[in-house]
């Protein structure tokens, strides 16, 4: 590890090539400065500190009051801002960002947060309150006024003409006594319907006229239901209640509650003529009373006046009757309904009527249909019952007084008292508003000082404390480059602060591999990110992302070469550039859209290289677009003249539908194994710059020249030869490399050629025998002098590369090893020499001394370094658990592999030595043939997509062109979207991701492989503006999973995609309606590939 | 057009662009990395090229047209100047 620490003395290199040069170093910081260096150096952004007390539990540490105290304080801002949220208020957001304040500013903060958190609090619970009494009042005045209409319909009806009241009888109103039984009952109710009518239609005149139906009656009057009509009644009910097979006590029961009912009213009115005669009867037992009743009772109510007309009968019976109000939810009600009857076996009599209004709950305030009930009962049992019921079914019971009079000065204390409420409540609310819109204004900016105040605390948190309790020790890691920033910003700091003594930076050496940090802008972070998205670089080494910058679209290009989908993509992508501020303002939260918009960069690289690729395949939309001069050339040797087309690939190969795949692939695999290998190598040519850098003679020596003479005497060889065939290999035959050559079926055959490499198989040289006859299988033969030697001299130089780049370095490491350890002898024997001479008798002693000296010392070493490893590895583990504020990752120590071993410090471990250069070696030599095998993803890929634009243009878009006249242009324009459509998400999206993926593969494995250690750890400095992007993102994910809102999210997205759809569709449409031009001007050509101008 | 124009003039292209091209770039801190792309763009797109030329330099095959699209070609375009007999 030696090596990491002095890194040459080379000339400095650009950022992006390498990490930056990091260094270890010391701040000594007054506990009064302390605090304001931190800010200063959070707002810069570049330190990394690191966590001096590991062992410290989070509990523990002397800062943990202040982060307590800052956490509680975001509590309470969480809070204001979800209040203000409820009430809609816009919070300003200016995105300024404040200082962090001072300490001595947080207890103002605390204390103003404190009020304000009060303050809202109380006034909610205010609210609250006023609320609920609002809501109860309003429903007390519901009951009020229709308790008033049920009391004055009987009223009402008491005045009505006889006809209408009798065909009035309503249905609706004894429903619910009736639907609860089965059809038995409708005997009894059938019994009193006829019964009531027969009576009124016998009724003589109007009795008690003037005279309010309902006053607090008697309840306990005797009642005289007198003369035969009155015993036919219960005859007839006593009867219907026998005659029924089954349930004769619910009958009976009905019959007894009807028969109560008509008595109970009969009562009443009597009980009002008594009034009228005689006041004095009774009274006491004036609370107990009916008003009214329901279904029955109106109607009846007017027969009984005849009862009274006629003589008292005197049946004597003794009535409690009493009545409860209240107001249930709506949908309770029949359930309410079912239940009371029967639990209390029909002996109460329920009365419903809805409220229009909307009210809202009592409790949650949320907006609830209710229906006003009155319930008639008899008798103290029932009354618990039914008092029990509706508090089972939350309904809420409000006293109703009995008189009309009292009842009209109620509702008019309630409507006075609901008035008030009303001012009042609008002055809570008022005031709330101007509390919150007050706040409004600030929370955010709070919000960012709350933050900043309790990561410093947090870093504060990693600090060493001196002993004398007047210094902070921080250990930090920082760019090299930036210390001069760095101690500015210490500088200020201290300044700020007013302390006198100076905080100091202290440089310090560190056997420990330092964090890898790359400076990235907006353009190079993409490409950062695909690089250690495999993993992050070890420190110093040479960082793949530059070259990835142009390799990685060019490969992508090779794969997807297509000009139309190329210009789609770089237009989209040129789209998000242009409107990048806007887009990043608008915080859109769509994750595709994110992937793609951090991304833009890249994509647009990738659709210009495309355009350049498509360019050369000729493909546009698949459509060659050349229409330049044409040539035909169907028999090569015959019909070509000698110029091949300049750029790009010949047209004609366009029309020639039988053979143009075989031409374009063996041209494609000839491309991707170039490409390949060109990648492979100049990956190599990396690695040796590694090893230069970090003066590893070991490494270039044994590993980098083997390597490479691998890689040039087999697969560099093979581009030679592709090369040479190119070159040389004719149709028409001559002479060449010294043979004669018949023509192209004797063109040799590269990939069995390798083969046959490998195997050193004698083949015969030459194309033509001896007399002039074309040999069999010509071309698997030797097709240049010498080759049969050249080819074992280079498979048997690749051969003997493996031992050397198995066995050189460990054997040269082990060497080193053992040169060391005779210095080492040759020392303790000296003192051994010494000692013979001071004292021979102990020689046998010293004969055991000197092993275990030797032995002590390697113990000694492992155990220390062990040790030492592990305490750097506490560090991470205690940080982890620190929360979102933390910033400072300590790094787990990854021993880097791979460049100079032979200079560490330890002992040497001969085993993994070894295990690691087997590795290495074995996946490097297999690695080569794999990999470049793995390149002709590049033809694959290539040859799928040009293959699945041909199918959609052939299947879809030219079945429009077959038509003519009006049908042609419809169906073009119908089919055109189809097309577009299908072309954009799934050639440019679905192709592109595959496109995108290999490509991804290809770098990550066949090209960093050669020379990218990637064990390195990141760089992660104390930021502010880092802390509170991360703060917000947690917020902003937080609400998304809050809000809730995925069909409104749905619809946002969809109308977004699909006006992308239509601007997209219309690009390709002005395109396309180029080519369609162009065919029509042919003249509805049978083939629509034939858009070759005419020379 | 023969062999040596296209070769010469599309390298010449590439050449230009990548040797004269980062001497172009204004100096500041990302100069190195436009160099370095403009450099690796114009080696990339020449192989490119260079490739597809060299493979179409000595066909082997020929396209196979069809007879109808053959006669079609002669009929709007007319035969080529020097007809050959096959």
């Amino acid at each position: 590890m030696g090596d990491y620490v002095v890194p040459g003395e080379e000339p400095a290199e650009p950022g992006i090539y390498r990490s930056e040069k990091m260094c270890l170093a010391q701040l000594y910081l007054q506990s009064d400065a302390s605090y304001q260096c931190v800010a200063e150096l959070g707002e810069l952004g570049l330190v990394q500190f690191r966590d001096l007390n590991p062992d410290v539990s989070s509990f523990q540490r002397k800062y943990v009051n202040e982060v307590r105290r800052c956490d509680e304080m975001e509590r309470k801002l969480r809070f204001l801002e979800r209040e203000i949220k409820k009430d809609q208020i816009p919070m300003l957001d200016t995105g300024e960002n404040p200082d962090a304040p001072l300490p001595r500013e947080m207890i103002d903060l605390e204390a103003t947060f404190e009020k304000l958190e009060n303050e809202l609090r109380e006034v909610n619970r205010n609210e609250e309150t006023l609320k609920k009494n609002f809501s109860e009042l309003t429903e007390l005045k519901h009951i009020l006024r229709k308790t008033q209409t049920f009391f004055e319909e009987v009223e009402h009806d008491r005045w009505r003409p006889a006809e209408g009241v009798a065909d009035q009888t309503r249905p609706e109103d004894s429903q619910p006594l009736i639907d609860v039984d089965d059809e038995d009952n409708q005997g009894v109710s059938l019994a009193v319907a006829s019964f009531a009518s027969r009576l009124r239609l016998g009724r003589p005149e109007q009795a008690g006229s003037g005279d309010t139906i309902i006053p607090p009656a008697t309840g306990g009057g005797s009642l005289d239901l007198g003369g035969e009509e009155s015993l036919e009644l219960t005859q007839q009910l006593t009867q219907g209640g026998a005659g029924a097979p089954a349930g004769g006590t619910m009958f009976a029961n009905f019959g007894i509650l009807t028969l109560i009912l008509l008595k109970t009213v009969a009562c009443v009115k009597k009980t009002n003529m008594m009034l009228t005669r005689d006041a004095a009867i009774n009274s006491s037992k004036h609370e107990d009373l009916i008003a009214e009743s329901a279904s029955v009772t109106g109607p009846l109510d007017d027969e009984l006046d005849i009862s009274h007309s006629q003589p008292d009968a005197h049946m004597p019976l003794k009535l409690q009757l009493r009545f409860v109000a209240g107001v249930i939810q709506r949908e309770r009600l029949p359930a309410f309904e079912r239940l009371l009857w029967r639990a209390c076996r029909g002996n109460v009599f329920l009365r419903t009527s809805e409220i229009d209004d909307v009210l809202n709950d009592t409790v949650t305030g949320e907006p609830v249909n209710k229906t006003v009930f009155i319930i008639f009962f008899q008798g103290e049992q029932l009354k618990t019952k039914v008092k029990k019921i509706c508090e089972g079914f939350r309904a809420t019971l409000y006293p109703c007084p009995d008189t009309p009079q009292e009842r009209r000065e109620m509702s008019i204390g309630v409507m006075t008292r609901i008035e008030d409420l009303k001012t009042v409540l609008g002055q809570t609310q008022d005031h709330r508003h101007r509390v919150l819109v007050a706040a409004s204004k600030n929370v955010r900016m709070w919000l960012t000082k709350v933050r900043k105040i309790k990561s410093i605390y947090h870093t504060l948190n990693l600090f060493n404390i001196d002993v004398t309790q007047k210094c902070l020790i921080a250990e930090v890691w920082c760019p090299v480059d930036e210390l001069d920033r760095i101690k500015m910003a210490l500088k200020r700091g201290t300044e700020e602060s007013g302390s006198q003594v100076p905080s100091i930076l202290n440089r310090m050496e560190s056997a420990e591999a330092p964090p890898t940090y790359n400076k990235t802008n907006k353009f190079t972070r993409g490409f950062q990110n695909i690089v250690d998205a495999y993993g992050i670089a070890t420190y110093r080494e040479i960082n793949p992302a530059p070259y990835t910058m142009v390799s990685f679209p060019f490969l992508f290009a090779v794969m997807f070469g297509d000009m139309g989908h190329g210009v789609i993509m770089f237009l989209a992508a040129l789209f998000f550039i242009l409107k990048e501020k806007q887009l990043e303002a608008a915080r859109i939260k769509d994750e595709i859209f994110q992937t793609f918009f951090g991304g833009r960069y890249v994509i647009v690289l990738m659709g210009l290289f495309s355009i350049y690729t498509g360019f050369i395949y000729n493909d546009i939309f698949l459509q060659e677009f050349q229409y330049a001069e044409k040539r035909l050339m169907l028999i090569p040797e015959l019909a070509f003249d000698g110029s091949p087309y300049p750029i790009g690939v010949d047209p004609a190969w366009n029309l020639a539908e039988a053979n143009k795949l075989s031409f374009l692939n063996s041209m494609k695999m000839k491309m991707s194994v170039i490409l390949g290998i060109t990648q492979m190598t100049f990956g190599l040519l990396l690695s040796y710059k590694n090893h230069k850098y970090f003066k590893s003679d070991l490494d270039i020596k044994f590993m980098f020249i083997p390597q490479m003479i691998f890689l040039s005497s087999i697969f560099i060889y093979l581009c030679l030869q592709i090369v040479a065939k190119w070159l040389f290999f004719t149709a028409e035959g001559g002479t060449v490399l010294g043979y004669t050559y018949p023509g192209s079926s004797c063109a040799p055959s590269l990939l069995v050629g390798l083969i046959n490499m490998f195997m050193i198989k004698s083949r015969a040289g030459g194309f033509v025998a001896e007399d002039g006859s074309t040999l069999d299988l010509c071309y698997l033969n030797l097709w240049y002098p010498g080759q049969s030697f050249f080819e074992t001299v280079f498979v048997l130089l690749a051969l003997a590369c493996l031992p050397v780049m198995l066995f050189a370095k460990p054997y040269m490491l082990w060497k080193e090893e053992k040169q060391r350890r005779e210095v080492g002898h040759r020392q303790l024997g000296i003192i051994e020499m010494i000692l013979v001479i001071l004292a021979v008798v102990q020689v046998p002693i010293m004969l055991f001394a000197k092993p275990f000296f030797v032995m002590r010392r390697a113990k000694h070493q492992t155990a220390y370094s062990t040790l030492h490893n592990e305490f750097d590895r506490e560090s991470v583990r205690a940080d982890m658990n620190g929360d979102d504020a933390e910033v400072v990752h300590a790094p787990i120590q990854a021993k880097p592999e791979g460049h100079g071993h032979g200079h560490g410090d330890g002992p040497l471990e001969m085993g993994d030595v070894m295990v690691y250069q087997a590795i290495h070696t074995i996946e490097f030599a297999l690695g080569c043939i794999s990999h470049t095998a793995s390149y002709l993803r590049l033809w694959a890929l290539s040859l799928a997509h040009a293959q699945l634009s041909d199918v959609l243009w052939t299947m879809v878009f030219r079945h429009a062109f077959t038509m003519d006249g009006y049908s042609g242009a419809i169906a073009t324009y119908l089919l055109f979207f189809v097309f577009g459509f299908l072309s954009v998400f799934i050639l440019v999206l679905m192709e592109g991701l595959s496109a995108f993926l290999h490509a991804l593969r290809l770098h990550w494995v066949e090209f960093q492989s050669k020379f990218y250690g990637g064990q390195g750890y990141e760089f992660l400095p104390f930021s502010f503006e880092k802390i509170l992007a991360e703060e917000r993102a947690a917020e902003e994910r937080a609400e998304e999973i809050a809000s809730l809102q995925p069909f409104n999210q749905l619809f946002v997205i969809i109308r977004m995609k699909v006006s992308c759809v239509v601007f997209v569709n219309s690009v390709v449409f002005f395109v396309l309606l180029h080519v369609d031009v162009r065919l029509q001007r042919l003249g509805g050509a049978s083939s629509s590939y034939l858009i070759i101008d005419s020379p | 057009m023969g062999i040596l124009i296209p070769l010469v003039s599309v390298t010449a292209f590439w050449a230009l662009i990548g040797f004269g091209g980062p001497l172009l770039v204004p100096k500041g801190p990302n100069r190195g990395i436009i160099q370095l792309m403009i450099i690796m763009t114009a080696v990339c797109c020449h192989l490119f090229w260079i490739m597809v030329f060299l493979h179409q330099l000595n066909p082997l095959i020929g396209p196979q047209i069809n007879v109808k699209t053959i006669r079609w070609i002669s009929e709007k375009w007319g035969d080529a100047p020097t007809l050959i007999d096959s």
